[in-house]
C-alpha cells in the first residue's frame, strides 16, 4: 500500500475557553519520509504530535479536521480501533527520558511488553527483537542494560533505550517530539544521527518536532514551520534554508545563533513580523466558523 | 554493595529496631499462654500491687509487678498485645484496600470519579475520628469485629487522599502516555503501570495506619467501649492505672511504654520499608 503514511488536513483544535490552539493545519507525511515540525515554544508542534497519537489532553477538543494514518480516517474509527492502529502503526520518541519510562519496572520485561501483549508475539521472540535493537542503537552490555531500573541508566542510555522500543514494533510512522532537548550537546548529536540512521534501515517515516533548525537541516526532508498554531511555511528542507519565503521563517532563521559570533547573533525575532502574523491570525480567526463542532 | 551499605547504614539501625521490637511483641503475643509467666485474669488479693523485680517487695514471677488485684502486668501486657495485633492488622488491611481502590480510581480517572470521591473523602474528614469511632462502635455494640469496622471506615480516607495525589502525579508522567500510544487498556495501565509506582506510598501507610489502629484501639479501651472487658487490653490497662497512679505506678508506666514503642515502631518500620521498596531511592 503506498497511501501517504500520515495525512492531516485542515485540523483546528481549541481550549476549553474557546481560545485556537492549532489553525486548519494540513500536513502530509509520505512513507519512509522525515517531515519537521519547526516553531517556537506554544507554537503547537507538540499539540499536532499529540493528536495524532490520540493522546490530546482533556483541555484540548478537535473542532474540526481530519487526520488519515495510512488511508484510514482517524476520525471515523471506534475508540478501540482507532488505539489498535495508532498502537500497532504508531510510537513516540519522547522528550524526556526521564519520565518516559516506568521507574519502578525493569527495561526488559517494559520494552517486550507492547510487542507480546499488541503485536500477540511470543516472549522469546520480543526477547530477540529487543536485543537486535539494543545492538542497534549501540548498547554493548544489553543483558545489564535489560536488568536495570531505569534510574540506573544515565540520560543518553535511556533515549537509547527508548529509540530501541520505538522502532522495535516496525512502526510505519513515529512521533520524535524534541528527542534531544533535554540531553546534554554531546548525547544530541549522536542521538540525532542515531535515529536519522535507524530511520534509513527501517524506512520509517518521521514526524520530527523541534525548536531547532539546526536539527532540521540535518534530519528532515520536508519542513512545516508553525507559528500560533498554523503552519506559516511548508518546503523541502534544502529550498526552504536556500530561500525561505516568509518573512517570520526568515526572522527564525537570523535569530538561530552561530558559533563564529555568539553573542552578537542571537536575535529574538523581529517585532514587526510578529505583529504582522498577529494580524494576519486575528483576521483569520474573525473569518474563521468549525464546520462541525 | 553501594546501594546495600547505604541502606545499612541509612536506615539500618531504624529497621532493625522497629523490626526487632514489633517481632518481640508480635510473637509474645501468638504464643501469649506459652511465654506469659502467669494467668492474666488470676486475681490475688495476696499478691495486690507488688512493684516491679528490681525495686524491694518484689515476688518472683511477676516481672513488672501486679494491679490492684494482684493479676501479672506483664502478662496482661502480652495479652493485651494479641488483640492491639489482631485489630492494628485487620483494621489498617481494610482500610487500605477501601482507601488505595477509590485513591487510584480517583487519581487515575480524574473528571467525575474524582470529584465524587474526593468530596466523600472531604465530609468524611470534617467529623472529628475519635468521636467517630466512639459513635460508631456505640451503635454496631462492643466487640473486637466492631472495633475493626470502626477504625476501617474512619480510616480509609487517609489512604485514600495519598494515593489519589500520588497517582495523579505518575498519571502526568510520560510513562503513562506512552502505555496509551501502545494501546493498552486504562484499568491495565491504572494497575500494570501506576500501581507499582504507589506501593512504596501505600507500605509506608500501612505500617502507620497499624499503630494508629493500636492507638485507636486504646481509646476505645479505654473508655471502655472496646472488646468485653474481662480480656485485657492496653488500653485498659492504662484505664485501670490511672487510678492506682499513686500507689502503683507501674501499672500505667508500662502499658503506657509498650504502646508508645508499638506506635514508634510501626511508623519507623513504614518508613524504612518504603526506602527499600522504592526503586528510585534504593
Amino acid at each position: 500500500m503506498s497511501a501517504t503514511c500520515l495525512e492531516i488536513r485542515n485540523l483546528s483544535a481549541v481550549l476549553a475557553n474557546g481560545q485556537r490552539v492549532l489553525r486548519s493545519v494540513s500536513l502530509a507525511v509520505e512513507p519512509g519520509e522525515v517531515r519537521a515540525l519547526v516553531g517556537e515554544s506554544g507554537a503547537g508542534k507538540t499539540m499536532i504530535g499529540k493528536a495524532v497519537l490520540g493522546v490530546l489532553p482533556l483541555s484540548v477538543r478537535i473542532v474540526e479536521g481530519d487526520m488519515l494514518l495510512e488511508g484510514e480516517n482517524l476520525g471515523r474509527l471506534s475508540p478501540k480501533a482507532r488505539r489498535t492502529l495508532i498502537g500497532t502503526r504508531t510510537a513516540l520518541i519522547p522528550q524526556d527520558p526521564l519520565t518516559a519510562l516506568n521507574p519502578s519496572r525493569r527495561i526488559g520485561p517494559q520494552m517486550t511488553d507492547r510487542l507480546v501483549r499488541i503485536l500477540g508475539w511470543n516472549g522469546e521472540r520480543a526477547d530477540q527483537r529487543i536485543r537486535q535493537l539494543l545492538e542497534e542503537v549501540q548498547i554493548r552490555d544489553p543483558d545489564r542494560v535489560l536488568k536495570s531500573y531505569p534510574h540506573e541508566l544515565s540520560g543518553g542510555m535511556r533515549q537509547r533505550v527508548l529509540i530501541a522500543a520505538a522502532f522495535a514494533a516496525e512502526p510505519r510512522l513515529i512521533v520524535a517530539d524534541e528527542p534531544t532537548t533535554a540531553l546534554d550537546v554531546t548525547v544530541q548529536k549522536q542521538i540525532l544521527r542515531l535515529i536519522a540512521q535507524l530511520q534509513r534501515e527501517h524506512g520509517t517515516a518521521i514526524l520530527f518536532v523541534t525548536h531547532d533548525l539546526g536539527v532540521v537541516a540535518k534530519i528532515s526532508q520536508k519542513v512545516s514551520v508553525l507559528y500560533a498554531g498554523k503552519v506559516v511555511e511548508e518546503a523541502e528542507t534544502a529550498a526552504l534554508f536556500a530561500a525561505p519565503q516568509h518573512p517570520y521563517t526568515r526572522a527564525l532563521m537570523a535569530a538561530t545563533p552561530r558559533y563564529t559570533d555568539p553573542l552578537a547573533s542571537l536575535k529574538p525575532v523581529d517585532e514587526a513580523v510578529l505583529a504582522g502574523l498577529a494580524a494576519e491570525i486575528a483576521a483569520a480567526d474573525r473569518a474563521w466558523r468549525p464546520r462541525h463542532g | 554493595m553501594d546501594e546495600a551499605r547505604m541502606i545499612r547504614r541509612g536506615l539500618g539501625p531504624r529497621l532493625w529496631l522497629a523490626g526487632g521490637w514489633l517481632l518481640l511483641a508480635l510473637l509474645a503475643a501468638i504464643f501469649a499462654p506459652l511465654v506469659a509467666p502467669q494467668d492474666p485474669l488470676a486475681q490475688d488479693l495476696m499478691l495486690e500491687r507488688l512493684p516491679p523485680f528490681w525495686m524491694s517487695g518484689a515476688e518472683p514471677g511477676y516481672w513488672l509487678g501486679t494491679d490492684s488485684l494482684g493479676r501479672d502486668l506483664l502478662s496482661r501486657l502480652i495479652f493485651g498485645g494479641r488483640i492491639a495485633f489482631v485489630v492494628a492488622f485487620a483494621a489498617a488491611f481494610a482500610a487500605c484496600l477501601v482507601g488505595s481502590t477509590l485513591g487510584l480510581i480517583a487519581g487515575y480517572f480524574g473528571g467525575w470519579a474524582d470529584r465524587i470521591i474526593s468530596r466523600i473523602v472531604d465530609i468524611w474528614m470534617a467529623f472529628p475520628p475519635v468521636l467517630f469511632a466512639i459513635l460508631l462502635v456505640a451503635v454496631l455494640g462492643t466487640g473486637l469485629s466492631s472495633v475493626i469496622i470502626a477504625i476501617a471506615v474512619i480510616d480509609w480516607t487517609r489512604f485514600c487522599r495519598v494515593i489519589r495525589a500520588e497517582t495523579m502525579g505518575q498519571s502526568r508522567m510520560d510513562y503513562v502516555e506512552n502505555a496509551r500510544i501502545a494501546g493498552y487498556g486504562r484499568i491495565g495501565i491504572m494497575l500494570r503501570e501506576v500501581l507499582p509506582n504507589v506501593v512504596p506510598s501505600i507500605v509506608a501507610l500501612l505500617s502507620l495506619e497499624m499503630g494508629i489502629a493500636v492507638i485507636v484501639e486504646a481509646i476505645l479501651s479505654f473508655v471502655n467501649l472496646s472488646i468485653s472487658t474481662d480480656d485485657p487490653t492496653w488500653g485498659g490497662i492504662i484505664a485501670e492505672g490511672r487510678l492506682s497512679i499513686h500507689q502503683a505506678w507501674w501499672v500505667l508506666v508500662f502499658p503506657l511504654i509498650t504502646l508508645i514503642l508499638t506506635v514508634l515502631s510501626f511508623s519507623q518500620f513504614g518508613e524504612a520499608l518504603r526506602a527499600r521498596f522504592d526503586p528510585v531511592l534504593r
